[in-house]
């Protein structure tokens, strides 16, 4: 079986060094969906600028995990910090300031249909009261060019094709200057050129705007290509954490077996 | 001889799912409030929602109103002729389209049109994370979603019971006057005489409470839409089941009250 090869060019930037304050902070986060224990004692720091990777089989709560700390979903137990601010504790009005600093890339993108690719950009600038129309005007074709879409603009998100929609997404996330992006499955549907298009701009985003990133995925050639670490959540627990070196000289036979995709079942 | 459990849970529970749903409606009202007090009413959208809720039900509305009068007028003439009555058909069909069938049948088809819609739009937009994606971006879905199609239904609202009573009104002029060869002085004389500005009132208020439900419960049923598009098409059923059935039971309760008000018969 092949191994997953990381890819030589580009290499994520470095992260930052140890004494970087936390940016986002879990402390012990316990979820539960009715009779299934979706999240069982969750420890995790994330620093300034540094970008993690998620993986781990398909209904371990990965996407769960990254939607307490948008605070999404509040935990049944433990604490939640993102820029020294407790989350779990905020009300849905008063999570605004937070969610200005973290924005999100849903795994369908979650555009609004009812508006074209630069309204769907321009959105969150809207809403946070920038009325200038050329300053909005500037920092869409911004965005749009950082993912190279801006010959798209006019366009309804159910003309553009799926890596399209990702792209749209990043756009819409990077426009308001956010600290953090959180990236569920940004791979996800995507052929080869299309995947390697979103890491491509995942990097950029890291490079040009020291974003701080978290990436679910199911790519391994993604996470060693855009990773300064990675976390395997495994039965609601993280079972791994460590570089992407690490992760790949692991002697964990359940690491070594989701790396490699090897299951169990024989035919 | 033990008491079958059955009896008391059933019961007990579907006590319990409906004072739930009382709690949810009220908390959708109080965020309502909160939005509303917020200033922010987002005009554009507003005018929006009046166009597709307003200028898009007329048909129906006129439709419904018409042929209401029509038909009614139509029954009404054929029994008080054998009493000799049949100058008071313009009164009488006037005082029910104005009190009863303009709002009431007006508050069905915007039931049936609108809040079908309006759950449809929400909830599609819930499941495909739509709704998140505003929440991420610091925008209640409430103040984006909610806010506008209710400021919009009470705008539009009055004015489609006055056009639903109109063209009711209308119609059974014609049935009388060109049917049967009734003067049309009579006809409009007994209908003037008989009906007054409280008769319009209760209409228009009616008219005014049976939007706020619709657009409370169908934006509710939106709100709470999961799983999938099965989730959807089962919230849309019950936004326009409840909607119906809340507004014919509070239309009993309103007309007591408004009778008790603008006393019937009076002039």
């Amino acid at each position: 079986m092949a191994e997953p090869t990381p890819s030589t060019t580009p290499t994520p930037p470095a992260a930052n060094d140890g004494s970087a304050p936390a940016f986002i902070e879990l402390k012990g986060v316990y979820k539960r969906f009715g009779k299934q224990e979706v999240l069982r004692g969750i420890n995790l720091t994330l620093k300034h600028g540094e970008t993690l990777c998620i993986i781990g089989p398909s209904g371990e709560g990965k996407t769960v995990m990254m939607k307490h700390i948008i605070g999404l979903i509040k935990p049944d137990k433990g604490e939640i910090f993102v820029d020294g601010v407790h989350v779990n504790r905020l009300k849905e009005r008063e999570m605004a300031p937070i969610r200005k600093k973290v924005s999100m890339l849903f795994q369908g993108a979650a555009l609004f249909d009812n508006l074209t690719v630069e309204q769907n950009v321009a959105f969150p600038l809207l809403e946070h009261g920038v009325r200038d129309r050329k300053e909005i005007d500037r920092r869409v074709r911004e965005a749009l060019q950082a993912v190279d879409l801006d010959e798209h603009r006019t366009k309804f998100p159910t003309a553009l094709s799926g890596g399209m929609r990702k792209r749209t997404g990043i756009a819409r996330a990077i426009i308001d200057h956010s600290e953090c992006i959180l990236y569920d499955e940004p791979n996800s549907g995507l052929d080869p050129i299309g995947s390697d298009i979103i890491d491509q701009m995942i990097l950029r985003m890291q490079r040009r705007f020291s974003i701080t990133s978290i990436i679910v995925t199911h790519d391994m050639r993604s996470v060693f290509k855009i990773s300064n670490r990675v976390a395997m959540l495994y039965r609601g627990e993280i079972r791994f954490l460590g570089t992407p070196d690490e992760l790949k000289t692991s002697d964990d036979k359940i690491v070594q077996d989701f790396i490699n995709g090897r299951s169990d079942i024989t035919c | 001889m033990d008491f079958p459990s059955g009896l008391l849970t059933v019961p007990g529970r579907t006590f319990l799912h409906f004072l739930a749903y009382l709690g949810q409606l009220t908390a959708l009202m109080q965020e309502l409030l909160i939005a509303f007090r917020s200033g922010v009413w987002r005009l554009k959208l507003v005018a929006q929602q009046i166009v597709a809720i307003g200028y898009g039900s007329q048909a129906v509305v006129i439709v419904t109103g018409a042929f209401t009068g029509a038909v009614f007028t139509f029954q009404s003439y054929a029994k008080f002729k054998d009493f000799g009555f049949e100058t008071t058909v313009g009164a009488v069909v006037s005082v029910a389209l104005c009190r009863e069938l303009g709002p009431v049948l007006a508050g069905l088809m915007v039931a049936g049109r609108v809040g079908a819609a309006m759950a449809a739009d929400i909830g599609t937009m819930k499941v495909t994370e739509q709704v998140d994606a505003l929440r991420v971006m610091g925008v209640h879905p409430v103040d984006y979603l909610v806010l506008p199609r209710f400021l919009a239904m009470m705008i539009s609202m009055p004015f489609l019971v006055a056009e639903s009573i109109s063209f009711g009104l209308f119609a059974s002029y014609l049935v009388t006057s060109f049917g049967y060869d009734m003067p049309s002085t009579w006809y409009l004389n007994h209908m003037l005489e008989h009906t007054n500005m409280e008769d319009l009132s209760i209409g228009m208020i009616k008219g005014f409470v049976f939007g706020m439900l619709i657009t409370l419960i169908s934006c509710h049923q939106g709100l709470a839409a999961e799983n999938g598009a099965v989730g959807v098409g089962a919230g849309t059923t019950r936004a326009v089941v409840i909607s119906s059935l809340v507004m014919l039971i509070v239309n009993f309760f309103l007309s007591l009250l408004l009778n008790y008000i603008f006393p019937i018969g009076t002039v």
